[in-house]
This record gives C-alpha cells, sequence and structure tokens, in this order.
C-alpha cells in the first residue's frame, strides 16, 4: 500500500515534469488543412529540418513542428531540446542544424555562423506558488524573508540571471535555500510543495498549471527575456530552414507562442 | 589474447581523462583555483561522501549478511530491490527521496511537524542522496564476499561457544575485509561523484548543498575552463585517497 503510494505519487510527478515539456495548448487545433493549400505554393520546401530549440520551447515548437508538417506535406521537422548555451556549443561544434531558437540573445551571438536573428517571443519571470499558496507569499519581497523557503534559478542560467538583474533593480536581496540548475527543476521543487516560491518564468508558471499557481509582480518589467530565431548559414536543408522560420513568424505560429504565455517580443 | 582487449579497455577508461589534461586551461590554472568556491565545494563533497560511506557501511553491511546468511525467503526478490538505485536515473532517485523525505511526504511531513526535521536543501539532505545512490556498490561487494567466504569457520566457531555477535565480529568481518574494502571504496567513489539525486533532493546551495559536481556542472554553463579545473582537483583528489587508502587498509589487514 505504501509503495502503491509512493508510485502513484512518483508518477504524478512524472506527469507535471511532462507537462512542462509536452503541453497540448487548445491553439494545437489551429487548422492545418486550411493552411496547406496556401504553402504548397511554395517551391522546394521538402526534406528533413533540423531545429534546435531552446528547453523552454519543448511544449510549443513541438506544436509548431506538427503543424509545418501538416502545412508542408513531405517535411519532416525534427528537434533538439537543450539549454540554449548547450545548443549553441553543439552547433558550434558542427552539429547539422537548419534552425536555431535560442533562449536568450546571448547564446545565439555565440553561434557564428548564421542568418539575422529575428527575436520572435518575449518570456516574463513570474512567482510560482504550490496550489493553494501556503507560504502565503504576496509578492517579490518575501523572497527576502528568511523563515520562507525560496528555491531561485542559478544565476549561470538564464532564469537565475533574469532573477538577479529584477533583484538587483529593486533592492530586494533574496534569502534562496536553493539556486537550481535549471528553470525545471525550480518548477518542480513548487509543484512537489518542498519551496514556498521560485522564480520561474510566465510559460513554466502555465505549463503545470494544475500543480502550480503563477502571481505576477510589477518589477518583472525589469527582465524580459528575449527569444531570437535564425536560419543557419551551413544548414543542409537552408529552403526548409527558411520555410521553418517564417511559419514561427506567421500568425499560425504567434497565436501557438501566445496560447502557452509567451508575449510579443 | 587477452593483453589487447585489456589495453583496449585501459585506454576507453583513460582517454576522457587524457582529454581533460589536455583542455586544462593551465597557464590560468593558479587564479581559477584560488577562488574560494572551491575549496568550499571539495571540502563538502569530501564530507558528505565520508558522511554518506558511513552511513552505508552502518546499514549496508548487516543488509548483505542478510542477504547472504539470513535465509530469507524471496531473498532473489530483495536482492532486485537492493539495485533500485543502480538502475534509477539519479534524479529519479532524487524525486523519489523527496515524495518520501521532503517537507509534504510520505515521511517527511511527520520529520517536518513532529520533530521540526527537514531534510531537503541542507548538507544531511546531500549526505542521504548519496547514500541512497551509492550504498548497492557496498551491499553488492559485500554480499559477494560474504557468500564467497566458507560458513564452516562461522559454524566452527558457534560450536566452541561464540554468540551470534562475536562470531560476526570475529570471524565473518575479517574474512570478508578485502570485499568491505573493495564496495567501501566503490561506494564512496559514488557518492563523491553523485550529481543527480544530490541536486534534485538537496538543491543547489555553496557552503550548504553544492558539492564539486554540482559546482562544475553550473561552471560548465558559463566557463568551461573553470568546469575543467574543478574536474580536475575532484578527479585527483579522490585518486589519492582511493590509491593511499586502499594501499593501506589492505596491507594492513593481510
Amino acid at each position: 500500500m505504501f509503495r502503491r503510494t509512493a508510485l502513484a505519487a512518483l508518477a504524478t510527478v512524472a506527469a507535471l515534469t511532462m507537462a512542462g515539456c509536452g503541453d497540448d495548448s487548445p491553439a494545437a487545433s489551429s487548422s492545418p488543412s486550411s493552411s496547406s493549400s496556401s504553402s504548397s505554393s511554395t517551391p522546394a520546401v521538402s526534406g528533413t529540418i533540423a531545429v534546435f530549440a531552446a528547453a523552454s520551447l519543448t511544449g510549443t515548437f513541438t506544436q509548431l513542428g506538427k503543424d509545418f508538417e501538416a502545412a508542408n506535406p513531405g517535411t519532416k521537422v525534427t528537434f533538439n531540446f537543450a539549454g540554449s548555451s548547450a545548443l549553441a556549443k553543439q552547433i558550434n561544434e558542427g552539429a547539422p542544424a537548419d534552425v536555431f531558437a535560442s533562449a536568450a540573445p546571448k547564446n545565439m551571438d555565440d553561434v557564428k555562423d548564421k542568418g539575422t536573428p529575428t527575436n520572435f517571443v518575449s518570456n516574463t519571470l513570474e512567482i510560482a506558488v504550490p496550489k493553494g499558496n501556503p507560504g502565503k507569499i504576496t509578492g517579490l519581497k518575501d523572497f527576502a524573508d528568511k523563515s520562507k523557503k525560496i528555491a531561485l534559478c542559478a544565476v549561470q542560467v538564464p532564469c537565475g540571471a533574469a532573477a538577479d538583474k529584477v533583484f538587483k533593480a529593486t533592492g530586494i536581496t533574496p534569502q534562496p535555500d536553493s539556486l537550481e540548475q535549471d528553470v525545471k527543476a525550480a518548477l518542480t521543487k513548487v509543484g512537489l510543495g518542498e519551496v514556498d516560491a521560485a522564480l520561474v518564468y510566465k510559460t513554466d508558471v502555465l505549463s503545470a498549471k494544475d500543480k502550480v499557481e503563477g502571481i505576477e509582480f510589477p518589477e518583472a518589467s525589469k527582465a524580459v527575456n528575449e527569444y531570437p530565431i535564425a536560419t543557419l548559414t551551413k544548414a543542409p536543408n537552408a529552403a526548409g530552414a527558411q520555410a521553418f522560420v517564417d511559419y514561427v513568424l506567421s500568425d499560425k505560429g504567434k497565436a501557438v507562442l501566445s496560447t502557452a504565455g509567451f508575449s510579443a517580443p | 589474447m587477452l593483453l589487447l582487449p585489456a589495453l583496449i579497455g585501459l585506454a576507453f577508461l583513460l582517454v576522457p581523462l587524457i582529454g581533460l589534461l589536455a583542455k586544462a586551461p593551465w597557464s590560468t590554472l593558479p587564479a581559477k583555483l584560488h577562488s574560494a568556491d572551491v575549496w568550499q565545494a571539495l571540502r563538502l563533497s569530501l564530507v558528505c561522501a565520508t558522511s554518506a560511506t558511513a552511513l552505508c557501511l552502518v546499514l549496508g553491511v548487516p543488509l548483505a549478511w542478510l542477504l547472504a546468511r539470513g535465509g530469507l525467503p524471496g531473498r532473489s526478490l530483495i536482492r532486485a530491490f537492493v539495485t533500485v538505485p543502480l538502475v534509477l536515473p539519479p534524479v529519479v532517485g532524487g524525486v523519489a527521496l523527496l515524495l518520501v523525505l521532503g517537507r509534504r511526504g510520505l515521511v517527511g511531513q511527520y520529520l517536518d511537524s513532529w520533530f521540526g526535521i527537514s531534510l531537503p536543501f541542507t548538507t544531511a539532505g546531500v549526505i542521504v542522496a548519496e547514500a541512497f545512490v551509492a550504498m548497492p556498490f557496498l551491499v553488492i561487494s559485500v554480499e559477494g564476499a560474504l557468500r564467497a567466504a566458507d560458513p564452516r569457520y562461522e559454524e566452527a566457531a558457534a560450536t566452541l561457544g561464540a554468540g551470534r555477535w562475536t562470531t560476526f565480529r570475529r570471524v565473518t568481518l575479517p574474512s570478508i575485509a578485502p570485499g568491505i574494502v573493495a564496495g567501501t571504496v566503490l561506494c564512496w567513489a559514488r557518492a563523491l561523484g553523485e550529481f543527480g539525486a544530490t541536486i534534485t533532493f538537496a538543491g543547489n546551495f555553496p557552503g550548504r548543498t553544492t558539492t564539486m559536481p554540482l559546482a562544475v556542472y553550473l561552471a560548465l554553463e558559463t566557463d568551461p575552463d573553470v568546469a575543467v579545473v574543478l574536474s580536475l582537483v575532484l578527479l585527483l583528489v579522490s585518486v589519492v585517497v582511493l590509491a593511499s587508502l586502499r594501499e593501506r587498509w589492505i596491507s594492513g589487514l593481510q
């Protein structure tokens, strides 16, 4: 009995983690059939398109990939989701990528052979608290309260750098109990109720909305994270790369992204 | 006939190390080593790995004895459960620990409300996470040694009037000492390098839960050179400790 409870709980966590990766946003139903006629006029888009995208884009880009394939029969979009810095490293080491979508301009700058990057979305920080807000968190100032359990991202990763910027701008000295290695780890700690609050992205709160609640705070505007996307000069499938970037920047792409909580750049 | 694969095997294990050495920023190494964080993380790593190993010895040797000598029903099933932490990805192990020992965990909620003990985000939490992942190495080695040891010596001791505890302490333990040493070494090394369960269960806070592997991982995000330096320090320390200890223990025992 004990073990069964533990297993069930484990499954819940797995589901929570998955929710972060593959959220089936309602915009998923954006009619692919209607778009196929319009984009079939664009010539020479076929074959496999390798998209390297930041981990925080996992849910939305998986959806966009499916929609793109439906709109362009004969294409296959494959994804490599990971931290932006790791992806930039892989691309510079010669990984066969067609498109790179980064969670931070800095990682895009690190990539040498690329087309002109376009900022396609932005993401703002939000306070994530466990359902019911047991720690009675009201705003950013609670992060300076030693009696509250707080998780932040480590300053070495983008969400931590953004949090650092916010705290510097507001003069609040946070008292974190843990500096997590990425935003999903921070979110997991909130979902399990191990911490009273964490600073994560708005999109992360939405992706786990059955487990966590989000509290917006005005100071978030001090650290808006821009996401650039670019085709790569050494792309094995240059035409496909351009078509996919165009699709992300199209109204249909924007709809999927905004449903997941991303803002316009 | 065996030499060639043996040499290939050795090279396979050593080449990544050579890669680290070749990539190491030797000229700036002293400067990078001079930051206090390195020594703090190294100290914490050694303290936690050693404490975790001690915990594993206290709990693991009796468990191995039970598996080898206890005559339990369903022994092979229990043995399979002992190896669960080996099979489980460490991050999942960390989540499982949170579910049991976390603030809202099955056991953790009572620890918290009755005794005010909360293991996540503490050094004790690091030790628990490392012990969870490392204990199978000790149990399996010691069990193997116990099964290879001749039980007739124990029986002889018993017929001469030695109690169960005296037999275990004076006859069984000395005869399986090399197995215990090997298991301890494996266990300590695994605990020292432990990353996934630690960062998931105990989080990451400098001086409290940031062990060397965590520091290496985060350094990799910003300054890969520092990550290489930290890895080399960790490797050097572990090689020195293991080589010297093992020599002393084994020669002292025989």
